[in-house]
């Protein structure tokens, strides 16, 4: 378990020095932040004094020396447009974004789970091929097209929920179900094969012949088994999720982390830009350690291998 | 490709005793009709787009600010001149939408060969050579596999300013993980079959041996992620233009016009919604023609 967890942790670090590379490069090697904070139309001279202010003239990787040792300690520079540490402005708007991927999460497994079980205890059946075509249809479906239809007819024509915004309950419903159908399709197929998997198992046979119920069979020992491979792949699909909850923010004008995001690019604000897309990252990463570690407690077999 | 390659390749699957088959070989044949029906309505999608200039009833962007937001045709007040209706300004949503389909498809297509180039060169590198190399980019693809896809692009367009050329290269180069990981796989376990064994032997190259004896092995498993990250890039792109940062308007692309659509959802919703439905037929065809071409071609396929 030790060589585990170490193995884990050291891939944690070079995944975040990655991440940290790729989001110092998007600005500073892809595009010229002088270019982007100056006027057009400012002199050769201008440039050349920002450029020394702002330490652009010293060489790359002292560049990004500085950026990282600063943002190691959550210091990302000031918002170019607000005045306030980017830092600040983005951790304020973390507590929606969490809460609309959480509940997000829980109306997949809700959508999933039944379907995913009903799907594969019945193979081939009505039921199957119904789900199947959700799911065909669910993996093709625009996001943002199938919350601006909720609002259009929820909101609009039947003005049983608020079109957009944060605060009640009613606010959750129509963004966390679109998220929980965005990732529904993916988890349903995953608990369809993981449960047809588990059923031709001798232990299942076992529990049958000891006369165990057929619905006891399915909840105690199916169920638990299914789960591993459910859990493994949300855990790397995690980041996917809070893709998703990115597109969903944007359409419900949810105050989160995605919504400032497209906020500042508008405003070409990239502190706060950059500071936003490492902490996402960094959520990704954290939530996949701890994903594989609860799965190589639950499962033993996977700390050997992988 | 040795013949024993062939053999393998070609042979039928085996045939037990279970009496489910028949039932998988219905199955199959049931999904292949899905795909084949997705296939032609594919070849019309794209051969409409492409005869645009002569097939749309309007000037996609000629603005008509009298027959401003008339609704579709079946409606009340709608007329049969615009069937779909029109916009904010009076411009025909159903020549829209049909020119919108242009700037998708394009984008869809090109991210996706340069997206597949990159994926497949990393994948076979890092299947074929090990070691060092495979560490590197397999860190790489982890790296890129941790980041949402919609937030990369979201960063690299805000440095880049929107455009059409940007976003093929941003989705281009954002979305060529997961051919590599696949590709990999794939490649780890071609290295050690006869026919690259007795190549290497021989004396071959690293480049034929890669190209000429592995390559030809894997050109199944690329088409068929190739066509199901068509949909993915269609979607990705839309979105981008609808947070305007993607194809500017007055351009028509289904997702800028589904962004100004949306201020006028209140009172006109098929302005929002026509759009939305063309990009939901385009990428369900392309999944489903997908699937079809996975069970067809290679059926073991993991993605």
């Amino acid at each position: 378990m030790k060589r585990y967890v170490s193995r884990q942790l050291v891939q944690l670090v070079i995944v975040i020095v990655g991440i940290s590379i790729l989001s110092f490069g998007i600005l500073h090697v892809i595009g010229d932040p002088v270019l982007l904070l100056l006027p057009q139309n400012a002199g050769r001279e201008e440039f050349e004094r920002y450029r020394k202010l702002l330490g652009l003239d010293q060489p790359l990787w002292i560049q990004y020396w500085k950026f990282a040792s600063k943002a190691a300690r959550g210091d990302f520079g000031k918002s170019w447009y607000a005045d306030t540490p980017a830092f600040t402005l983005v951790l304020e708007r973390m507590p929606p974004t969490i809460y609309l991927t959480l509940a997000g999460l829980g109306v997949a497994l809700l959508l999933a789970f039944p379907l995913g079980i009903a799907a594969a205890l019945n193979r081939h059946s009505f039921i199957d091929n119904l789900c199947t075509m959700i799911a065909v249809a669910g993996q093709a479906m625009p996001l943002f097209w199938l919350g601006i239809m909720l609002i259009i007819i929820l909101a609009v024509q039947l003005r049983v929920l608020p079109a957009s915004g944060y605060g009640t309950w009613q606010h959750f419903v129509m963004p966390s179900f679109c998220l929980g159908a965005f990732l529904a399709p993916v988890t349903m197929r995953l608990v369809r094969s993981g449960i047809i998997e588990v059923m031709s198992m001798e232990y299942i046979k076992t529990a049958r012949a000891k006369g165990v119920g057929e619905w006891l069979v399915v909840v105690k020992h199916a169920f638990r088994n299914a789960c591993i491979p459910v859990i493994t792949v949300l855990g790397i699909q995690f980041g996917q999720l809070l893709g998703g909850a990115i597109i969903t923010e944007t359409v419900f004008a949810w105050p989160g982390v995605a919504t400032l995001t497209v906020e500042s690019i508008r405003n070409q604000d990239f502190p706060v830009v950059q500071c936003a897309v490492v902490l996402l990252a960094l959520i990704i990463v954290v939530v996949n350690l701890l994903v594989d570690l609860i799965v190589g407690v639950i499962d033993p077999r996977i700390r050997v291998g992988g | 490709m040795s013949s024993t390659e062939l053999i393998l390749k070609q042979a039928p699957p085996t045939t037990t005793a279970d009496p489910s088959a028949g039932r998988a070989i219905w199955r199959r044949l049931w999904r292949l009709k899905w795909g084949l029906g997705a296939t032609l309505a594919m070849v019309i999608i794209v051969v409409v787009t492409i005869l645009a200039p002569w097939v749309t009833p309007h000037d996609p962007i000629a603005v008509d600010i009298r027959h401003r937001l008339v609704p579709p045709a079946w409606m009340a007040k709608g007329t049969a001149n615009h069937l779909l209706g029109t916009d904010q300004v009076g411009r025909d949503l159903l020549s829209r939408v049909i020119y919108g389909g242009r700037v998708s498809l394009v984008v869809g297509v090109a991210a996706v060969l340069i997206s597949a180039t990159i994926g497949v060169l990393l994948g076979l590198a890092a299947g074929y050579f090990g070691q060092s190399t495979d560490w590197t980019i397999m860190t790489l693809v982890n790296v890129m596999l941790t980041f949402p896809f919609v937030l990369l692009a979201l960063a690299v367009i805000a440095v880049l300013g929107p455009s059409v050329l940007n976003m093929i290269i941003v989705l281009g180069v954002a979305d060529w993980p997961l051919y590599a990981r696949v590709i990999r796989a794939e490649t780890l376990s071609i290295r050690e079959r006869d026919f690259v064994v007795a190549g290497r032997a021989l004396g071959m190259s690293h480049g034929r041996l890669i190209f000429r004896q592995i390559l030809p092995n894997l050109v199944s498993a690329i088409v068929v992620i190739a066509t199901l990250q068509v949909a993915r890039v269609i979607i990705l792109e839309s979105f981008l233009s609808f947070l305007g940062l993607g194809v500017q308007p007055p351009t028509p692309a289904w997702g800028n016009m589904l962004g100004e659509g949306r201020v006028y959802m209140l009172n006109s919703w098929w302005i929002a919604a026509f759009p939305g439905l063309a990009i939901f037929v385009t990428t369900l065809s392309i999944n489903l023609m997908g699937n079809a071409l996975r069970d067809w071609l290679d059926p073991h396929l993991k993605l």
